[in-house]
Order: structure tokens, then sequence, then C-alpha cells
């Protein structure tokens, strides 16, 4: 038995893990460079509703987001219960909209000023009064490209 | 005593150990987040010295929503659920009669002299109540685009061979090659002309 384990070994040289370290660390560049933390938290409800006829929103960069719902439970005390409009991680006043979304076109490189998209985040449960307001204040500005972001799924679902 | 000859060496052993649990920890919290959703464009703020251009009664299909999410079209109350059959009837219908200037030669609706000329005539006018749920509303905008869809879809199968959602995301497709996307742009354009997504967003009704 010992005479066949000694021909085995000697047959097949061990696997040099040498490289492993190097392996491991591309993959971890790799993630630490994808990696986007998420810097704003959110400060109001937000689940968004269903829809079927969806487009990508991929090129992040010219993306400017617009979140609205009902303040979360830590919140309430404070700023009540009817829904807000949360704008980079502040609770923000429907004025604020067209000085914060062109403030955020001007941060962006030039060739994407003309092609931002504003996506609108709002929760199921909010009524049309606030979001008809955001879209008056988006027009005054000229920001007229809009994405109602919406998860994937069956429109209908929106409804029960 | 015995002289060293330089420092010892470090242990590399546990490098991969710690390259593993940072690469665990960055998989984890990673999110590689791409957000969807229906692509609108709201209308310009118009000039207020404008006249508004005069648009025939049978041109323009309503859509109501009123506080409780009901629907009314044209009208009539309506299920959401057939929202997408009358918006696609409407569209396609093609009233304007052969040898008119408006004649729709591709459109197969019922060519009803009381409905829609011709698509690129034809607008929807959506109203709603400031009361009115968002997610209805999405439910409502969702089942319009879809409507539009459907027609291009089939126009883009009879001219083409293909589905024009899936030849408009291989357009927007940044990965696809400038050759064929030079090719498709035409070609999207064209379905686009047939069927352009007129859908008006009046002010939102507030006292009535």
């Amino acid at each position: 038995m010992l005479h066949l384990n000694r021909k085995n070994k000697s047959k097949l040289p061990e696997i040099s893990t040498a490289s492993l370290p190097d392996i491991v660390f591309i993959l971890l560049f790799f993630f630490m460079t994808v990696t986007v933390m998420k810097n704003n938290r959110l400060l109001v409800e937000n689940t968004l509703p269903n829809a079927d006829e969806i487009e990508k929103l991929d090129k992040r960069d010219r993306v400017i987001e617009i979140i609205v719902g009902r303040p979360t439970k830590q919140y309430t005390s404070i700023v009540g219960v009817e829904s807000k409009i949360q704008l980079n991680g502040k609770f923000a006043h429907v004025d604020e909209i067209g000085s914060y979304v062109l403030a955020e076109i001007a941060k962006m490189p030039e060739h994407l000023r003309s092609v931002a998209i504003i996506s609108l985040k709002i929760d199921k449960t909010v009524n049309m009064g606030i979001v008809s307001d955001i879209k008056e204040e988006l027009r005054k500005v000229n920001a007229l490209k809009v994405n109602y972001t919406t998860f994937e799924g069956d429109a209908f679902n929106n409804l029960q | 005593m015995p002289r060293r000859k330089g420092a010892p060496e470090v242990n590399a052993g546990s490098m991969a150990d710690i390259a593993f649990l940072l690469l665990i920890f960055f998989l984890v919290t990673t999110t590689i987040e791409t957000d969807a959703g229906l692509d609108r464009m709201l209308p310009p703020m118009e000039p207020p010295t404008e006249e508004p251009p005069i648009i025939r009664q049978r041109n323009i299909f309503t859509v109501n929503i009123n506080r409780n999410g009901q629907l009314l079209v044209e009208e009539e109350i309506m299920d959401i659920k057939n929202l997408r059959a009358a918006a696609t009837a409407f569209l396609d219908n093609g009233g304007a009669p052969s040898g008119d200037p408006e004649h729709c030669s591709y459109c197969k609706g019922k060519r009803d002299s009381e409905s829609s000329d011709n698509p690129t005539k034809a607008i929807i006018s959506l109203k709603n109540d400031r009361e009115t749920k968002y997610s209805t509303y999405i439910t409502v905008q969702n089942e319009l685009v879809g409507a539009y869809n459907d027609l291009r879809n089939r126009e883009a199968q009879r001219l083409y061979g293909t589905d024009f959602v899936k030849m408009e995301a291989e357009y927007l497709n940044p990965e696809t090659p400038s050759s064929v996307r030079d090719e498709l742009k035409d070609k999207v354009k064209r379905i686009q002309e047939l069927f352009p997504q007129k859908l008006s967003e009046a002010e939102t009704s507030k006292n009535q």
C-alpha cells in the first residue's frame, strides 16, 4: 500500500498555488472599482410600481434622481406623514427641484448636458398632485427627458 | 554571535486569505444596479403668444383617470384591462379615405370615419386627478406605451422581420458596432415615423 502511494505521488506533481493571491487580487480590484457605495440613505418609503414596457437606464453618468414617498418611521415625527421629496439625501420642497436639477446638470461634462435624464423614483402610494408639481418644475427648467423608474413586472399588479 | 544576513522574509502565506476576505466583502456589498423604467418626454413650456393648433376632435383619444383609479375613455367608463386594445384600435384606425393625402396605407383598423384619420395625426390625451394614485397612473402609461409598441412591432415585423422593441434595444446598446447602429437608426426612425408617440398630458385638473 505504502509503495503504491509513493508511486502515485511521484507521478502527479503538486499544483502550484503561488499565483492564487494574484488571481484573487485581480478579482478584488475589479470589485473594488465597480462597487458604488450607496451614499444617499433613503429618507422616504420607496416601493416602485411595476411596469413591463420599460427601457433600461444603464448610463449612470447622465441620470439625476428625484425620490418621492412618505417619510420613513423615524422621520414622521419631524416632517409628518405627507409625501415628501428627497433630493440628494435631504428633504426638499417642490420649489427647490428646478435649481437642484440645473446644478446637477451644470456638474456634468458638457457633452452629457443635453442628454440628461431625470429618474423619478416615486413610491406607489404617492398621489399624482405632487408628481404633477414636479413635472411642472422640470418643464420650467427645460429638463424634459424623464424616466418613471419602475420595477419590472406585470403592470396590473399595481392595482391591488 | 552569528550575524543575520538581511531582514528575515515575511511570510506571505496568509496573503491569499486576507485578499479572499476583502474579496468576499466587496462581493457581498456590490449591487450592480441598473434601473429601468418608462421613458417619457415632457412637453416644453409653450410660449404664451402662440395659438394652440386646431386638432379635430376625432383625432383625440381622451383618457381620464379619477381619484378612485377609474378610467373614463372617450366619455365611457372602461376597465383598465381593455385600455390597450382600445388605444390600439384608435391609433390603427386610419379613417381617412383612400385618395385623401392623409390616407394610411399600412393601417389595419376598422377605418371608422368617426375615429382617427391617420396614426401620425392621432393624439392620446391623458388627464388625471391630483388624488389619483401614482401606481394607477403608471399602469395607464404602461398600457398606452404598450399599445404603441404593439403597433410598432407589427410594422417592424412586416418591413424588417423583427420586433421594434428588439431593434431599438440593439440600437441603444453602446456595445453594438457603429456600422450596425447606423443601419438600425434609419429603420428605427422609419417605424417611429409610422406610429409617432403623441401622448399629451394636460395639467392636472384641480377643481372638478
